[in-house]
């Protein structure tokens, strides 16, 4: 089956004033998939998700959820959609209980509310006020009501903020869940451990823009690995080569780096090949190497990186030929 | 992946769109009305404004005297307007501008308006149980009336209806209105008094002559609030401003011009809220 992507973007822009917090951006997620949207506080991810969601229109490019606007035809969509967003509120006064069955009685169809607190953990406290419930509480009370209505889509906005790392890991679960189920997801978060648990692609955003996106091997593929070393003779003294002792490498980027400790630290583009040809080297000089390690990037380090990196004024192009590249 | 991108493809398990108008909306109002109405039974201070307030204000009046002096019919009308008139103004535009504002800076608004239902259902969601109150304040007040003085003659009910009814209608948008020029809900205490000290006086409460003649008179027919009290007064008791009592086809012809100050202000007050009314707390 060919489908058209459920959330399709293509040059969104939302600006508030003069200040243009999405700037241009393309999106698509398709049918059973979860894309994790990441970036640092800021990005423009909750306003960009917000166009999505349909509580507010994009001031330029195209944006379709179900092959239709979710702002101009919310009423056609929303029925379809679960949206948990960074911050909607809860009358203290009412209990769980309550306000799940309030919620349940706005919905075109909704699942039982006892069974939709049971999948959240919170049906011991349905007779709370939702006043008394901790942070972590309230926020699984939110991924009831916006699971409840069984949406096609589910737009989670931080869902594990907050949360207890045992929280954090049930909620993965109850996701992961609805994915099986063939619930088509949009999550953001600041957690990458949540998005490379859950997420068939990430697109990582900084300052209005999509700067990369792919799955987590594709984004991580781009930043090199890095291997580390201490040199040390056949005597076990330790050396302290410089740039030039070291032999040629196929795929290093920059210079070694040696510290005042004298620890080699290089980043490769090919990390099997550069290690192979140090071994060798040390091999034939008769050296050790010490606390050898070696290590592929992390998601954390792609991140990291490309949060350092400076100007992007050229990512609108970047961005679609990698689009297109997916 | 297994799926290729095509352009225009119709997607699949399309879901029915949440009914417009009829059943869905009437369930969903529901919904909201439960909610809001265990809210109310929870907050003592709203709970004692919407039960308490308004019989003990007729109480206190008919104690103190001053509306007794009218011929015996004529008092039954005049306190029974009294009731309604403060359930009204206190049931549902006071307590309803703070519910709004409540509701808003808790961020519940926000919440319910990324659901399926529509402003128009969250605005009659939440003011349905202040309006119950309020009709149920004027049905027992007929009853009182009725088994303790002298009944009024009920000359046109009808008329009634719609003073009560299109007031609550008004009331409603001009508290989301106000809800939108208050910050907290303590500050609606003072949003909400321009419109109950300043219109109240020319409200014509305690009919008869005088209080609704001369330069003031004329232009405290067209006050917002003066419409539900010429509409009682002509309903429950044919009474007109000057105090004559008319026949039921006459109530009809002296009933035009407080419609028409109602439908205004109720026009106005959907113009205002559009406007004024905020869904979510300033940043």
């Amino acid at each position: 089956m060919t489908a058209e992507p459920i959330v399709h973007v293509r040059g969104a822009r939302r600006r508030y004033g003069t200040f243009e917090a999405v700037r241009g951006v393309d999106l698509d997620v398709h049918r059973g998939e979860l894309v994790a949207l990441l970036g640092t506080n800021g990005a423009g991810k909750t306003s960009f998700v917000e166009l999505v969601e349909g509580l507010a229109p994009a001031d330029g490019g195209t944006v379709r959820v179900l092959g239709r606007d979710p702002y101009r035809e919310r009423r056609q969509v929303v029925g379809s959609l679960g949206i948990m967003l960074q911050s909607a509120g809860f009358s203290g006064d009412l209990t769980v209980a309550e306000t799940a069955r309030t919620w349940a009685g706005t919905l075109t169809r909704a699942r039982p509310p006892a069974d939709v607190l049971g999948a959240v953990g919170l049906d011991h406290r349905a007779d709370v006020r939702v006043a008394s419930l901790s942070g972590g509480e309230k926020r699984r009370l939110d991924l009831a009501l916006a699971t409840m209505g069984d949406p096609e889509v589910l737009f989670l906005d931080e869902p594990t903020t907050g949360l207890d790392p045992e929280s954090r890991r049930a909620t993965w679960g109850l996701v992961q869940g609805m994915l099986d189920a063939g619930t088509t997801v949009l999550l953001t978060t600041h957690y990458l451990e949540e998005a490379e648990q859950l997420a068939d692609r990430i697109a990582i955003m900084k300052a209005g823009r999509v700067v990369r996106s792919g799955s987590v091997a594709d984004v991580v593929a781009t930043e090199p690995a890095v291997v580390e070393l201490v040199v040390r003779n056949d005597g076990g003294r330790q050396v302290t080569p410089t740039a030039a002792d070291l032999p040629a490498l196929a795929g290093v980027v920059g210079t070694p780096d040696v510290d005042r400790t004298g620890r080699v630290r290089l980043r490769t583009t090919r990390l099997q090949d550069d290690l192979f040809t140090l071994l060798q080297w040390a091999d034939a000089r008769h050296l050790r190497l010490d606390d050898l390690d070696a290590r592929s990037a992390s998601l954390e380090q792609a991140f990291l990186a490309l949060d350092a990196a400076p100007g992007d004024t050229d990512d609108g192009t970047r961005t679609r030929a990698e689009e297109a590249a997916a | 992946m297994s799926t290729v991108p095509t352009s225009a493809t119709p997607v699949a398990r399309r879901r029915p769109a949440p009914a417009a108008g009829g059943r869905g909306s009437v369930r969903r109002v529901s919904a909201l009305a439960r909610a809001e109405l265990q809210l109310l039974v929870r907050n003592r201070t709203a709970l004692f404004n919407a039960l308490a307030l308004p019989p003990m204000t007729v109480g206190l009046f008919a104690t103190i005297g001053g509306i007794g002096d009218e011929a015996a019919a004529t008092t039954g009308a005049v306190l029974l307007n009294l009731l309604t008139f403060m359930a009204l103004a206190f049931v549902v535009y006071y307590n309803l501008t703070v519910a709004f504002v409540a509701r808003r800076e808790e961020l519940v608004l926000k919440r319910y308006l990324v659901g399926e239902c529509s402003r128009a259902e969250i605005l009659t969601g939440t003011a349905v149980p202040a309006v119950a109150v309020a009709l149920a304040q004027t049905v027992l007040g007929i009853v009182a009336v009725s088994v303790f003085l002298e009944p009024p003659a009920f000359v046109n009910p009808l008329l009634m209806v719609v003073a009560v009814l299109g007031g609550a209608l008004m009331l409603t948008v001009l508290a989301g209105a106000t809800s939108g020029l208050s910050r907290t809900v303590e500050s609606a205490q003072l949003t909400t008094l321009p419109l109950l000290i300043v219109a109240i006086p020319f409200a014509g409460l305690f009919g008869g002559p005088g209080a609704t003649t001369g330069v003031l008179g004329t232009i405290g027919t067209f006050t917002p609030l003066r419409p539900i009290t010429d509409l009682m007064l002509l309903g429950a008791g044919g009474l007109d401003g000057e105090g004559q009592v008319l026949s039921f086809a006459e109530t009809f012809g002296a009933a035009v011009v407080p419609v028409a100050v109602l439908a205004a202000w109720t026009a106005l007050g959907v113009l205002a809220c559009r406007r004024w009314m905020r869904w979510e707390p300033r940043r």
